[in-house]
């Protein structure tokens, strides 16, 4: 199964990356190729350029910014997973996404950019509130994880620009990222799966952001969730009630893994495990 | 493209269209057959290698790719006709049965001992996580991976399920 041809391009510095981008009528950035590769192999996709970034020096590391940790655009899901300086939510969805082999050679910008609706460490960059950053041919821009995802792979990402680093930002609180995956346990891509973050004063909720994946057109804030929770005490009785609100306001698609009605289930059920996770480290 | 590699720690050099999948290189251009194709599209893990020592899925990565990389497939774990502990532990374990995915298991398994020297059980079904086996159940192989995890450690390795059973007729 070979993919049409295509002219590649070893790009060497992001700014050779950015002008092969500029330059293509249909062009593709490949990291890992875990995802680009399986869908131009089943010829879903056809560029005419591939501008591989796997080459580019600088770009494989996470480090402390300070106010952020930031995750270069090279960093493989296996480093994610292991990291130490990054979010629960984040690690462990990092840990879940596909298997050993696509863990050594994916990267999380890779996923984030590619945005598969059932992927897992998209919904634990929006719970999180991160910060994409994009180079193209007008420079640098910041993109906040609210406005990332647009549609079914669909990101706010242009055609010209590359996804060079997302930031996470220190927030305080505690995180949980939990998920039914396809094969069970979790393993494969979200069924449905949720991401959380909350932060308690005083044993008040005072801020929380929940994400959910595999159950829509993209990954989704849960804002009634969030709405329902903040405020109370955290209870596992808070916790239940504002679960019930998971799906309010999106829009629930059957897919081959499961119905409407247990998709919306699920998500119900993934928040309040988060939910109740990432409490329980407070 | 031109490519220079190492395969099995022999250096190779190549002219190779930039669509041409790492596996299709090994198997069709080097004659590596033992790096099995099947299911492309990224499931089967039977086309696992070592690329820079990591596993990769040789059918999810273009030879272009791997210019300058070190690969190591099955054909390259014996030594001197010695089977590695891995190959070994497969063959005393019965930890295959029709043999199609067992040089991804094989090269899996060696990822891992790589990284851990003393698996779970746990660890190990985790760390095959990205191959399929359609015959076996994985029960034998994770024997086997367990024979190769205690004879890479130096240790004797537990003996096998059937010699534990009790038979009765």
């Amino acid at each position: 199964m070979y993919p049409r041809q295509f002219e590649y391009v070893a790009a060497t510095s992001l700014d050779e990356a950015v002008s092969a981008l500029a330059g293509a009528e249909f062009a593709k950035v490949m990291s890992g190729g875990m995802s680009l590769i399986p869908m131009m192999k089943l010829r879903l996709l056809s560029p005419d350029v591939v501008v591989d970034i796997g080459r580019i020096p600088g770009l494989d590391q996470i480090t402390d910014a300070g106010d952020y940790v930031s995750i270069g655009a090279l960093v493989r899901h296996a480093q994610t997973a292991s990291a130490q300086n990054l979010p629960r939510a984040l690690v462990d969805a990092a840990s879940w996404t596909g298997d050993v082999q696509v863990r050594n050679r994916g990267t999380t910008c890779g996923a984030v950019a590619h945005a598969d609706i059932a992927a897992d460490q998209p919904a634990a960059i929006l719970a999180l509130g991160a910060t994409m950053v994009a180079r193209g041919p007008n420079g640098t821009r910041e993109i906040p994880a609210d406005d990332f995802f647009v549609d079914t792979m669909t990101s706010a990402l242009q055609p010209d620009e590359i996804l060079t680093e997302i930031r996470i930002p220190k927030v305080g609180g505690a995180t949980a990222y939990d998920k039914l995956g396809r094969r069970g346990g979790h393993t494969d891509y979200a069924v449905a799966g949720a991401a959380a973050w909350v932060q308690k004063d005083n044993g008040t909720v005072t801020n929380c952001r929940v994400a959910l994946t595999g159950v829509g057109t993209k990954p989704t804030l849960a804002h009634g969730v969030a709405e329902a929770l903040i405020g109370t005490d955290g209870s596992e009785q808070a916790v239940k009630e504002a679960a019930e609100r998971a799906t309010e306001g999106v829009t629930v698609l059957e897919d081959l893994y499961g119905s409407e009605e247990y998709k919306a289930h699920l998500a119900k059920v993934y928040t309040r495990r988060a939910l109740t996770q990432a409490l329980a480290q407070l | 493209m031109k490519i220079s590699l190492t395969i099995n720690g022999r250096e190779v050099s190549a002219d190779v269209e930039p669509r041409t999948l790492l596996v299709h290189f090994l198997r069709e251009d080097q004659g590596l057959t033992g790096t099995h194709i099947g299911c492309e599209t990224s499931y089967c893990g039977a086309c696992t290698v070592l690329v820079d020592g990591k596993t990769v899925k040789s059918c999810t990565m273009f030879a272009v790719q791997a210019d300058g990389a070190s690969i190591t497939t099955v054909e390259g774990l014996a030594d001197n006709g010695q089977l590695h502990p891995v190959q070994e532990g497969f063959w005393e374990r019965h930890g295959l049965q029709c043999g199609y995915c067992t040089p991804g298991m094989i090269m899996s398994a060696v990822g891992l001992l790589q990284e851990k020297q003393s698996p779970s059980e746990d660890e190990i079904r985790h760390a095959i996580e990205g191959n399929l086996c359609r015959c076996t159940g994985y029960h034998n192989i994770v024997r086997a991976i367990e024979y190769a995890a205690a004879k890479m450690r130096g240790e004797e390795p537990p003996p096998p399920d059937w010699e534990e059973e009790e038979v009765s007729v």
